[in-house]
Parts: C-alpha cells; structure tokens; sequence
C-alpha cells in the first residue's frame, strides 16, 4: 500500500468557494426517528420498487415495503417501525412524483405483531461465494450513494467478456459544503476497509485505488492507517482540488489515465468500478452484520442554518425535521438546495424527504445566493474552456435555445455529465447546464419513443 | 451565326424529346383524388389528425384507412367537401378548441420560488415542479403557446389563454403541456370548470384563490346526480362534455369562483 499523486489533470474544471468549513469537523450524529417517514419508491437509478404496504398495515423496521421491480432497481424497506398512514405520490427533489409511502413511527404496535427490527442473517464474506455476497447487495438495498443512485450489485457484476481492471474509491467530495463523505472516511474507517475487501473479492481481485482529494489531509491519514496491512495492489491516489473531481469519468482518468469513451459506454468498458465511499461502507455492514441500508450520512449546511451538521438520518426523514434536529433556520433562507451548490436541486419547499442519495441539504441566506436574469452570449468562451468532457457548452446552449435539438446532439450533448462548470463560468448567467439537460432529456424521450415504436411495428 | 442557332435548336430538341419520352416511362401514376383532398383540406400542416400534414391525411383518406371527419381544423365543411370528392358519408364532427383547465393568475395563486431558468413549462415542471405552489396548475412559460401552429395562445398574468376563434384544434398543445391540463372541449360548450388539482378543499385553499373544492355544488345546482353533466376525479370537478350544463347561472354560485362561461380570450389578431 503506498499514497501516490494523481498523475492526470483533466481539462476544464472549475474552483467553486468550498465552504467546507462550515460542517467539517462535526462528527457523524444519529438523528432520533422522526414522527413521520416519507419513504418514496424510486430512491434509485431505474425502475422505482414495487410498493406491497397499503395504507393501515403496521411495518417493522426493516420490513420490505417496495419489491426489486426489473434487471436496473433495488429493494425498499422501512427504516423505521409505525403505521402505514397512506401510500401516495409524493414529489423528490428533482421535480418528479413518486410513489411513496407514510409512515406514523409514533404508533404503538397491535398485539401479536413481532416488533423486533427485521435484520438478514451474517454472512462470513471470506467463505461465502461471489453470488451470495451479490444477492445480499441487492437484498440490503443498496444503491451508488453518490448521487446517482445506481444500483450497486449492477455495478459489481460485470456482463461477460469484461472484466474489472481497477476498483476505485470515490472519496473526492468535490461539491462545496458537503462533508458527509470526508467524516465517513474519518469515523469508519474500519467499514471501508472491510467493504473494499468483499467488493475485491466480488470482482476478481481488481487493483484498488483509493481517490482522494488533496484538500482532506486527515481523510489520508485514516485511510493510510486503515489499509495500511492490506495485501495486494492499493493505492491511495491524492487528487488535485478541482471540481467536478468527484465525477465517475474524471476519477478514472485522474487515478489511471484511462478514458471512458461516450455514452453508451460505462466504466467497465475500460476496466473500471467506481463506487462511492459511503456504498463501500453500506456493503460492509450488509455482509458482515446483515444490516439493511435504513439511513445515511447527509451533510446539513449553509450560512442559513443554526448548527451546520452531519446527520446519519433514517432514509425518507423530511427535510423540515432534519433542519430542526440542525437547530432550525437561521435568519431568511433564500435557498434550499438538495445535494450541494453544483449539481443539487433547488427545492421550493421542506416537505421533501431524504432518500439513498441525499448527500447533502444546504441552506442558503440571501447574501449567497445571487439574484440575475441571463442574457446573450457574449461568445467569450468561458465554458468551452471551463467544460471538463471537452464540449462546446455555448453553442449547444444557443442550438437548445432555438430548439435545435438535432444541433445539440450532433455537438455531443449527450456526454454532458452535468456538473454545472458551464453555468458557474458564465460571464453572461446563461442558464447552459439547463439547456443542456433540456436536450437530453428530449432527445431520450424520443430515443424512448422510437423504441416504443419499433416494439409496436414489430408486435404487429 | 447559323450553325450556332441550330446547334442550340438541335440540343432542345433533343433534351424536349427525352423528356417527352421520360414523361411516358417514368410517370408515377396517382389518384388525381389525392389532390383534390389536399386541396380540400386547410393546408395547415397542423398534424391534429395524426397523419403527416394535410397530403398525409389525404393520401389515407383516399386509400380508405383514415376516417372522414378528423381534421378537427377544417370541420364539418371540410369533412362535406371531402365526402362529395369521395363519395363515402362525412361523420359529423363538431369544432373542439383548446381549454386551458387553470385560473390560478399571478395574485390567485402563490408562488413558491424565484424561477429564473428557462422559459419554457417543460424544463421548469422537471425544476422541483416548477415555482407554483400548486403543482397541478398552469406554471406560465408558454410551452403550448410555443407549438401552437396558428399563434392562439399567448400567456397573460402567468396562464396561458387560448383565442377560441383562432385556435384550430390541433391537439398539439395537449402533448406539449408538462401538467397535463389543457383539453379539447367542443366549442359550443360554454360554461367550464377552470381547474385540475384532484386535492381536498383544504389543500387546494392553502395555495390557490380559485382552485376547486370539489363541493358538489355545481352538481346539485344544476339538477343533481341525476342530470350527469359534472363528473368528479378526487375533489375536482370536471364538465361531462357529452353532456354539457347550459344554466349559466351555476357559474355565479361557485363558492371557489373556479367556474367559467366561455372563458376563452380574443388576441384581437
């Protein structure tokens, strides 16, 4: 095991305020159940979960409230015991309605019900097969806890003919404010360990590179001491600070220069799995305890609220009781952001619940939040410069804006990851990653319709 | 002088021979009726029959396979003038325009955000469901207004309003809206419910002026159950257009004041 330095930068990237001062060095805090969950369905990357709870039956922690629905979803289960009150369409952070499921935890339990929290059974990772430990990845309802949310046991089972080269660990946390990750890596240390160990031995005993962003020194050091008598071939790769560092594409370019190539290629295609620390953690106590994936570490920060935190909140906690168990507003927030200031979701309102994939709650008081109206490209080109996936952000953005979709698409809008360095570069407040997400979006819609069309003409 | 004139008199004759002669192999035999259709129909490409534009529509009519009567633009004149082309019986249709199934205004209803994004409804629905704090109602961006072929929907005080004399139709603002709330209602209809959020009273009030209680009144003011020209969906009420109220004095007793007659609006173009 050595520590080494990144030896490729990528192009573009931009350098945010990291404000990352604000919840670092608060230590991981359990948050009491709240009285009410919101359990939503689709906390993951495809299929949301075929929900089998209706309202007026009593769940128990860690009883299935949402069954796999296909090849691409994960399991749903309760993380805490109470009522069903209702099951009903709720919205998540990104504007769509799920279902979801409302939990009273207040009620008491009817009589002959075993109120015991349902766990599944140990698993000794070293005598169990690569199958076993994949089924409990999927059974424990785990999903990528990046962000994404894609489900983990996909991920771990490479389709035939590909094999895993590299596993690498995200644990870059390059979005400003966040530092759920970085206290993970400090606190349990220990979970990551042994994570990495079932998911080497899943994969075939890949080469593991720990990634790493220079700006978390202390996370180095807990990580150099946990890996510090593993065997094999590990590294702990030390990133530049650089945003979006943290993006699945980059981390494989930064810690083993390989490129993934456009979509539809996936990280596997190149002999890469990346998964987020806190997944690795999660996977750990999956195997080694039988424990199911009921809460998560989110970051709840901002200038807006009283106590910057990092809470390991039950999933489905709305974001009202979490800013309380914080202390409570602070002053007028301007903003609420689900996820962190680069790639969150500005929310309108706090009765939104947590899901596998809330990294991060960040209020926001008006002195940070920037009131514009955008205007013409100036053609300066900030946001070529500052692309990380090497696109022409301002023409895709003045063909979206004439709905020439056809143009976007021939610009490659398709391998735009998101990550917000065009709009951050903007001299002009062009909303471009927006435009760019306008595209994709329909363009699959009518990637989708086609399909649908051909499956129809083929049916006949 | 001379050889030149015929050389190039020779060239023309040649070349009008060829395509004398090309004009017999190559022809490509239509139904003359096609174009009889075509030019029977409005010719506004609108696509409101599904087909691809009016020569689409014409060339399925002709062919048998699509029914008299779906050019919703061009009405029952337009289905007349094609029945005595072809000869088979028009299905009378009646004129249906564009409503817009919302009322909430700016002052009527609250708004939970600052959206400055894209203008555009789709882009701000897929932004935590847009800035309104009624999440069925009208966001404002024009998404309908935009794909309207004939320029009958323009956006007043953030709803889009449709010009009943200028509006053909079409049905292509129905797809474009991300809230789903635009219908097509026969234009004779006058009286409507200007609503969409299914939610209890209570729920609505808390973000809407106007927006239906779901209260029945409606119903029983207008001869009960019995009578069937409201139907409900949750606590919404809905006009049964296959049977559709005419006591217009319904709408004045609407405690939500979410009822209309004919609230279409005229651009004045």
């Amino acid at each position: 095991m050595k520590t080494v330095k990144s030896q490729f930068k990528f192009k573009g990237g931009v350098h945010p305020d990291y404000n990352k001062e604000l919840a670092r060095g608060k230590a991981i805090e359990r948050m009491p159940v709240p009285a009410e969950l919101v359990v939503s369905m689709s906390q993951h990357l495809g299929a949301p979960a075929k929900c089998i709870v209706k309202a007026g039956d009593y769940v128990v922690k860690g009883q299935l409230l949402g069954e796999r629905n296909g090849f691409i979803s994960v399991p749903v289960y309760a993380p805490a015991s109470g009522l069903v009150k209702s099951v009903e369409p709720r919205f998540g952070p990104a504007g769509g309605k799920a279902p979801a499921v409302v939990i009273d935890t207040t009620a008491a339990a009817p009589e002959g019900v075993d109120a015991t929290e349902r766990t599944l059974a140990p698993l000794d990772w070293k005598t169990a097969t690569k199958e076993e430990l994949l089924a409990r990845v999927n059974d424990a309802g785990i999903c990528g806890m990046g962000g994404a949310g894609f489900p983990t046991c996909v991920k771990l089972n490479p389709p035939p003919g590909k094999r895993c080269e590299y596993l690498i660990l995200n644990g870059a946390e390059c979005e400003p404010y966040l530092c759920a990750d970085h206290h993970l890596m400090l606190e349990r240390a220990d979970r990551v360990r042994l994570g990495v160990e079932i998911m080497r031995k899943i994969l075939g005993m890949p080469a593991v590179r720990i990634a790493i962003e220079a700006n978390k020194p202390d996370a180095i050091a807990a990580m150099e001491k946990a890996f510090a008598d593993i065997d094999g071939n590990v590294e702990i790769v030390v990133l530049p600070v650089l945003y979006p560092q943290g993006s699945e594409k980059h981390q494989i370019f930064a810690t083993v220069g390989r490129v993934v190539p456009e979509p539809p290629a996936l990280p596997i295609d190149v002999g890469c799995v990346v998964e987020n620390v806190g997944t690795v953690a999660a996977i750990a106590d999956a195997v080694e305890k039988g424990a199911i994936l009921l809460s998560r570490v989110t970051t709840v920060s901002g200038d807006a609220v009283a106590e910057p935190k990092n809470v390991e909140a039950p999933l489905g906690t709305k974001y009202s009781d979490l800013i309380a168990f914080c202390g409570g507003e602070k002053g007028r927030v301007a903003k609420l952001i689900s996820g962190g200031t680069m790639m969150g979701f500005a929310v309108s309102t706090a009765d939104i619940s947590t899901t596998k994939t809330t990294s991060g709650l960040l209020l926001l008081s008006g002195r940070r939040v920037f009131q514009y109206s955008s205007q013409a490209c100036i053609n300066c080109g900030r946001c070529v410069r500052a692309c990380p996936m090497n696109l022409n952000a301002a023409e895709i953005a003045k063909a979206v804006e004439s709905d020439d979709i056809k143009s976007a698409e021939d610009a490659h809008v398709m391998t735009c990851i998101e990550c917000g360095a065009c709009s951050f570069s903007c001299p002009a407040y062009r909303p471009i990653t927006q435009f760019c997400r306008r595209a994709k979006n329909s363009i699959r819609a009518r990637i989708a319709a086609e399909k649908a069309k051909a499956a129809a003409a083929a049916a006949k | 002088m001379t050889t030149a004139i015929l050389i190039i008199a020779g060239i023309g004759l040649a070349a009008a021979a060829t395509l004398a002669v090309a004009d017999i192999c190559l022809s490509v035999k239509e139904d003359p009726r096609i174009g009889l259709v075509t030019a029977a129909l409005p010719g506004a490409n609108c696509g409101g029959c599904g087909f691809p534009g009016c020569d689409g529509y014409a060339r399925a009519l002709v062919a048998g396979t699509a029914p008299n009567g779906a050019c919703a633009a061009g009405g029952d004149a337009c289905a007349a003038a094609i029945a005595k082309i072809l000869g088979v019986a028009a299905t009378a249709t009646e004129k249906r325009v564009a409503l817009v199934k919302c009322c909430g205004t700016r002052s009527e209803a609250i708004r939970v955000g600052d959206y400055n994004g894209i203008c555009d409804c789709n882009v701000a629905a897929a932004t935590a469901g847009g800035d309104k704090g009624c999440t069925y109602g009208c966001l404002g961006y024009g998404a309908c207004a935009n794909v309207c072929p004939k320029g009958a929907i323009s956006v007043q005080d953030g709803l889009a309003k449709v010009d009943k004399r200028l509006c053909i139709g079409c049905g292509k603002c129905v797809a474009a809206c991300p809230k789903k709330l635009i219908e097509l209602v026969p234009a004779s209809a006058t009286i409507h419910v200007l609503c969409n959020n299914p939610d209890k009273g209570p729920t609505v009030r808390k973000v809407c002026g106007v927006g239906c209680m779901g209260c029945h009144l409606c119903e029983r003011n207008s001869g009960g159950k019995e009578a069937g020209h409201f139907t409900f969906q949750g606590f919404l009420a809905k006009v049964n257009y296959e049977n559709p109220p005419t006591d217009e004095q319904i709408v004045a007793k609407c405690p939500a004041k979410c009822m209309s007659v004919d609230p279409h609006f005229e651009t004045g173009h």
